[in-house]
This record gives structure tokens, sequence and C-alpha cells, in this order.
């Protein structure tokens, strides 16, 4: 069995516009990767098609987690088999609380009449939450409904910690947190890394791969990942920008 | 997942508990159709005093004569076909008061549907009924102890003359609309209740409907009287099986809350989808009293039902809280009506609709607050989810509010499930089934926590049915 999820020569477009163009990328379990390119890339797009969303029609190549391509199956499906899915932009979904959608998620996860203990399950909840630094009234909130930004990108990491994924994605988490957030946020996701879990975190910053140091950074232009390197290459983009991976992509390509 | 497959996937009612049906074998039928003589055999099967033999033929004359309601209507009424519908069916007039008396084949379906099981746990009294005639009906020696009065109508009409005959047919009169006629014609079965002066009910009553018989017209009678200072809580539950076709129910329920008396009337309906649902509900508010409607319409082809109040005494409440969920090829008809008769009158009006696939949800109000009274309020506020593209909502408030310091206040709005909430839901792990009842019970969440809690429970297990099984 292979431990680790692997994207092989990923086509992918919508509405007829070609989006991922030959995406290749492999995360062994224990390993961080860090995924940074251009507005429009593509970057949502792969994190979307991971974990199945049926808008993207999948021309070619494989998603594999752990040996098994997970393509064409149900969103939810995928998510039983390991994925977790931090998004970019979070759902609100009015008039149910945080405690009953995670509480729904988790029971989703259990055989046929075994149900969760509650008492088990809320001590679990508060001690996530007291990590994450978030009031326990949140609990009762409508999920994402009139959340903050940061708010809904902490209430993504909860819930990720609470699922406890095999294969998470976070899909610009940093995003619209303050800076004492993006610690507290950060120091959650870390505590979280252990062997047995593979990350790919999108990011625009490299003051997220501060607190989260990644094993490998890749850069993506044009639907596919044109360079590679380890944390240092975060730093050369920050003060580079990308137009020198522009420019090295259009020779390498002409 | 997309919006295509949404479209194509018919949610199916899920009557599951309730779809399965017995044998018929009745030893009182009034035979297929309408005419005099079946209103005739009725009334002698019943033995009915002359008042009301005289009251049921008055009935079928203005029934023949009114049209179908054109204003309030929908197409799809044309198709009952009053004469290929059977008016009367029952093994017997007298309900057992045990369920060891009651007989097997009807018990049992009693007994699938949980009945004996929720009288024991939470009830005050119950009356169940099988087609036109209540099978069983019992209430706990106390309430009798205390003059509580908890009967069928035929029983109440013929026992309690001096107080059924005031207020029968008042609140609602036989003319009010052409199904209030038919059910006064024919009427059967339903309750009778009174409650004395200052007794409270702590426990609810509970009356079942179960329509077992194909082709049938059930057309229960409920009348309730809470005399000064009372409170009672009457839930009705209904269910049928699923026929190929159509079925009547069209029932007459009349409230009286005399001076500052509380009645708060619960329905859960979870009808088959080829159940015609017409019935109409209105309540009678003394001074400081309050009517409460919380209905509940899950199922049926049609339901037309518009529960009301007539808020006829100072400082009087109404209130109709109501959920209606339509399915692919239903239409739920339904809303709330709001008479303002005298000051400082009070009415409130929540409804929440959910309609899936090619289901159809309507809601149609009518406040009334004329122009000499003062400070009367109303508040409206209507609510609907669509689950997909296909679905219909439409929404009628009538608001005729004149006058000084009397304020109105209404809200509608429409919001959609979006396919990114569904991949959203998911991707958490829940199936697509899972999602969608979540999100629905998310949209009526809050109305909910106003409902006694055995009905919340029961109302979010049938709602999970309804969407489960639906998909995939
Ligand atoms: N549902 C969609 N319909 C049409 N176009 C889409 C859709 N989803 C993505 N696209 C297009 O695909 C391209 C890639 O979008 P994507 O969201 O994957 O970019 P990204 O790399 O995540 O960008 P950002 O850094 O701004 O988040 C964009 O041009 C976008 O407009
Ligand atoms: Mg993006």
């Amino acid at each position: 069995m292979n431990h680790s999820i692997e994207v092989k020569n990923l086509h992918v477009s919508i509405d007829g516009q070609a989006i991922l163009k030959g995406f290749n990328l492999t995360i062994p379990k224990g390993e961080v990767h860090a995924l940074m390119g251009p507005n429009g890339t593509g970057k949502s797009t792969l994190a979307k098609v991971m974990a199945g969303h049926e808008d993207y029609i999948v021309e070619s190549g494989e998603v594999l987690l752990d040996g098994v391509n997970i393509l064409g199956q149900e969103p939810d499906e995928i998510s039983h088999a390991g994925l977790f899915l931090a998004f970019q932009y979070p759902m609100e979904i009015p008039g149910v609380s945080i405690a009953n959608f995670i509480r729904a998620a988790k029971q989703a996860r259990l055989p046929e009449g075994e149900e969760i203990n509650a008492i088990e399950y809320y001590k679990e909840l508060y001690a996530k939450m007291d990590a994450l630094k978030m009031d326990r009234k949140f609990t009762a909130r409508s999920l994402n409904e009139g959340f903050s930004g940061g708010e809904k990108k902490r209430c993504e990491i909860l819930q990720m910690a609470m699922l406890d994924p095999k294969y998470c994605v976070m899909d610009e988490t940093d995003s619209g947190l303050d800076i004492d957030a993006l610690r507290i946020v950060s120091e959650g996701v870390n505590l979280m890394r252990s062997e047995d879990r593979a990350f790919l975190v999108i990011t625009h910053y490299q003051r997220l791969l501060d607190y989260i140091v990644p094993d490998v950074v890749h850069v993506m232009f044009d639907g596919r990942i044109v360079h590679s390197g380890d944390k240092e290459l975060a730093k050369e983009l920050e003060s580079k920008g990308y137009d020198w991976v522009k420019e090295a992509f259009a020779t390498a390509s002409a | 997942m997309s919006d295509i497959d949404l479209q194509d996937q018919a949610i199916q009612v899920d009557t599951e508990k309730g779809n399965f049906k017995y044998p018929e074998n009745y030893e009182f039928d009034a035979g297929i159709g309408l005419t005099e003589d079946t209103v005739k055999y009725i009334s002698d099967v019943k033995d009915d005093p002359d008042w009301v033999r005289e009251f049921r033929l008055k009935a079928l004359e203005v029934f023949k004569k009114k049209p179908m309601p054109t204003k309030w209507a929908d197409k799809d009424l044309e198709n009952i076909d009053f004469d290929k519908i059977r008016y009367y069916l029952s093994k017997g007039q007298q309900p057992a008061r045990s369920w060891d008396d009651v007989p097997d084949d009807v018990k049992e379906t009693f007994e699938r549907l949980g009945i004996p099981e929720q009288e024991r746990k939470f009830l005050a009294g119950v009356e169940a009924q099988f087609d036109s005639e209540a099978s069983y009906s019992r209430m706990k020696e106390d309430l009798e102890k205390e003059g509580v009065i908890f009967v069928g109508s035929s029983e109440g009409l013929a026992e309690y003359p001096e107080i059924f005959k005031p207020y029968f047919g008042k609140v609602i009169p036989t003319a009010d609309n052409k199904f209030s006629a038919l059910n006064s014609a024919t009427f059967s079965g339903g309750s009778f209740i009174y409650v004395p002066k200052g007794v409270k009910l702590k426990q609810p009553l509970q009356a079942y409907f179960r329509i077992n018989a194909e082709n049938f017209g059930q057309f229960e009678r409920t009348l309730i009287i809470a005399d000064e200072d009372s409170e009672i809580t009457y839930m009705e539950g209904c269910t049928a099986p699923k026929f190929e076709t159509a079925t009547l129910h069209s029932a007459v329920v009349e409230l009286v809350a005399l001076k500052n008396a509380k009645i708060q009337y619960i329905t859960v309906q979870n009808w088959s989808s080829n159940v015609f649902n017409l019935v109409t509900k209105r309540g009678m508010a003394d001074e400081g009293a309050e009517v409460k409607w919380i209905d509940c319409n899950i199922g049926s082809r049609l339901t037309m039902k518009y529960p009301g109040v007539v808020l006829k005494g100072k400082g009087a409440r109404g209130e109709v809280l109501s959920i209606a969920l339509a399915n692919d090829g239903q239409h739920q008809d339904t809303g709330a009506k709001m008479m303002h008769l005298a000051d400082n009158t009070t009415s409130n009006i929540i409804s929440k609709s959910i309609s899936i696939g090619k289901g159809r949800s309507t809601y149609r109000g009518q406040v009334h607050m004329p122009k000499h009274l003062k400070n009367c309020k109303n508040n409206t506020e209507c609510d609907a989810l669509l689950i997909n593209t296909n679905s219909r909502t439409d929404t009628y408030p009538a608001i005729t509010t004149r006058g000084q310091n009397n304020t109105v206040q209404h809200e509608a709005s429409v919001s959609k499930v979006s396919a990114e909430q569904i991949f959203y839901m998911m991707q958490r792990g829940l199936s697509e089934g899972e999602a969608m009842s979540l999100a629905v019970n998310g949209f009526v969440n809050e109305l909910m926590k106003a409902f006694p809690m055995e009905y919340s429970v029961e109302l979010k297990r049938l709602i999970d049915m309804e969407m489960e099984g639906s998909v995939g």
C-alpha cells in the first residue's frame, strides 16, 4: 500500500476551458507541501476536484489516496476515505449549529446503529475549541452565518481537527486571519502534523509558512507545477514575486 | 449531485411507516357517491337526533349549490370526482375504551403507528379514528373527575347537547366554503372536547386519523370548547397508505376559547401523495383568550388549509405557526387568517415552506383589522426554502389594516439550498440526503423551538425520513 496522496497528470476543464493542464504532485504521509502561485492558476480548482466537486470535468489523470483512485467518487465517500478540504470560501449553513454540524459529520462516519457519545463529543469539541481560542458560545451559532472572515477560517480548522482526516488540503486558510489568529491556527495545524498525515497548504504568503514550515514548496502556473524547492523557495517568491517564474516558464516551454 | 440530476430526482414521499393497509371488511358502508340517501344512511347508522338530520340535509343542498373555491383555489381540485368517493365506512359506532377490545386489524394498525406507546408515555387521552369512526377513545380518569369531556363528535352531540349545540357550526358556518358544507353533510368521527372553568390540562389530548380504504372520504368534525381560564393542548396525527386513486380528507375543526382560556392545536400530517387534504380550521378567542395553531403539513397530493383565529374579545391573541413540505408532485397551499374584531388584539403568523423537486408551495394570508379598532398588532413572517430550481413558491399576503395605533409587520423571504452548500456538507462526510435534511432542519429550527418537545422530535424524524431515501 502506498501511503501518500498522488495527483497524476491531471487535466481538468470547466465550460470548455482547460484549467488544470497535466498537474502532478505526490505528498507522502508525514510531509507538508505548500502550493503557491498567482491568482487564477487553478489552486482552488485542484482542491475541489480532489474533494469530488462535480462541476469540473476531469479530462484525464488520477488522484490516488493510498493508491486508490478517488476521482469519480461522491464527495462524502472521499471524505470518508480521509480527505479534508478547508475551503477558501466556507459556505454558510443557516440554522445549523456548529456543534450539530460537526456531530452529524462524525455520526456519518460511524457504522449503522452506533451512536456518538454526547458527553465525550462535547469534551473533545470544547478541548479543541479551547486550543484554537474559540469562544465556547460559538457552538450554538449557525455554521459560518455572519462569521467574520477569520472566524470562518478558524471554524474550518476546528472541523479539520474534529474529523481527524489523513489528508488535509488547506486552501488559503491564512487569508482573513489576524496576526494572533494566524499563530493560533498554525499551532493547531502543527499539533496535527504526524507521521500518518499529509498536508497540502495553499497560500500566497510566506508568513503562514513561518509557522507551518513546509517540507516542499511548489510553484503553480497556468494549471501545473512549474517549479519545486524547499522552504527557501517561498522566501524567494516573497521577495521576487512571480515574474521570474513566469519568465523561466515561458522560456522553458518555448 | 449536479443541478440537472437534482431536477430529475423525484424525492420519494417516505410514508414507509404509514404505507400499509389491511383488507377492507366493513359492517357499515354508505356505498359510492353522494345523494340525499347517502346522508340519510349516515344519519340512520349514527342514530342522529332530528336537528342533526336537518343540519346535514341542508348542508348537502349548500354543498351542491356552492361552486369550487375560485379565488383560493388550485386547478387540481377539478380532479376530485365526488361521485366516485365512499362517504361512510365503519365496523361499528362505539369506540372501545381498552385497546384489548379494538378489532385486531385496527389495533395492529395503530400499534404499527406507535399510538398505544405514545399514550402510555405522555398523553392525557387518545382517540384513534379508523376511516369513519373512532375505534378507541380513552382519557385519564382524573380528568374525567375534573369534568373534562373528551369523546367523539356523535357522542358529544348525543350526550352533551346543551354544550355542543350552541357552538357547533358557529365558528365555521356550513356555507363557509364548499368543503365545510361537504363536511357538514357527511361528518363522522372527530373529537368533542369540553374543558371546564379553570381546568388546565398538563398533558396533551391526542387524536389519530387513519384512512385505510381506497376511494374513501374522511370527514371528521372536531369541536373544542375551553371554558374561562382553562388550558388545553390537542394534537392530531394523520396517515394513509399509498393508493393509486384519489382519497379525500375534508375535516372541519372549530375551537372556542372563552375568557382567558388557552387552546393550542397541533397537527402533524403525513398523508400519502394520493390524498386531497382540504380542511377548514378556525378558532374563536374571547377576551384575553389565546388560540394557537401549530400546523405541519408533510405529504398529500394537494393540501388547502388556512387555520384562522377570530379575535373577538379585547386583548385576545391568535397565532399560526406552520411548516409545509412540498415534495415532487405535491402542492401545499397553506396560510392563515386573522380577523381582529376587538381592541388590543394581537396576532402572529409564521409560515415556513420547503419545496423540493417539482413540489410547489403557496402561502395565502389574510389579516383583517377594521378602522374602528385601537392598538391591534399583527406580525406575519413567511419564509420559503427551495431545494432545486424547479420548485415553485408563491406568496399572497392580503392585509387590510386601517385605523390608528394599529400596527402590521410583514416579512417574507425566499432562500435556496445551493449546490455549493450541499457540496460543503458532503465534503464533511454527510450523504446528499443527510445534507439536505440538515439544511431543512436548519431552516425550521428556530420555529420548532416554539413547539412542544415530543412534537419537535416526531417532526424532525418525519423530515429526515422525507429527505433520506430521497436521493441516490
Ligand atoms: N465554476 C467555475 N466556472 C467558471 N470558471 C471557473 C470556475 N471555477 C474556476 N474557474 C476559473 O478557473 C480559473 C482557476 O480558478 P481557481 O479558483 O482554481 O484559481 P486559484 O488559483 O485558486 O486563484 P486564487 O489564488 O485567486 O484563489 C480561474 O480563471 C477561474 O475563473
Ligand atoms: Mg483559490
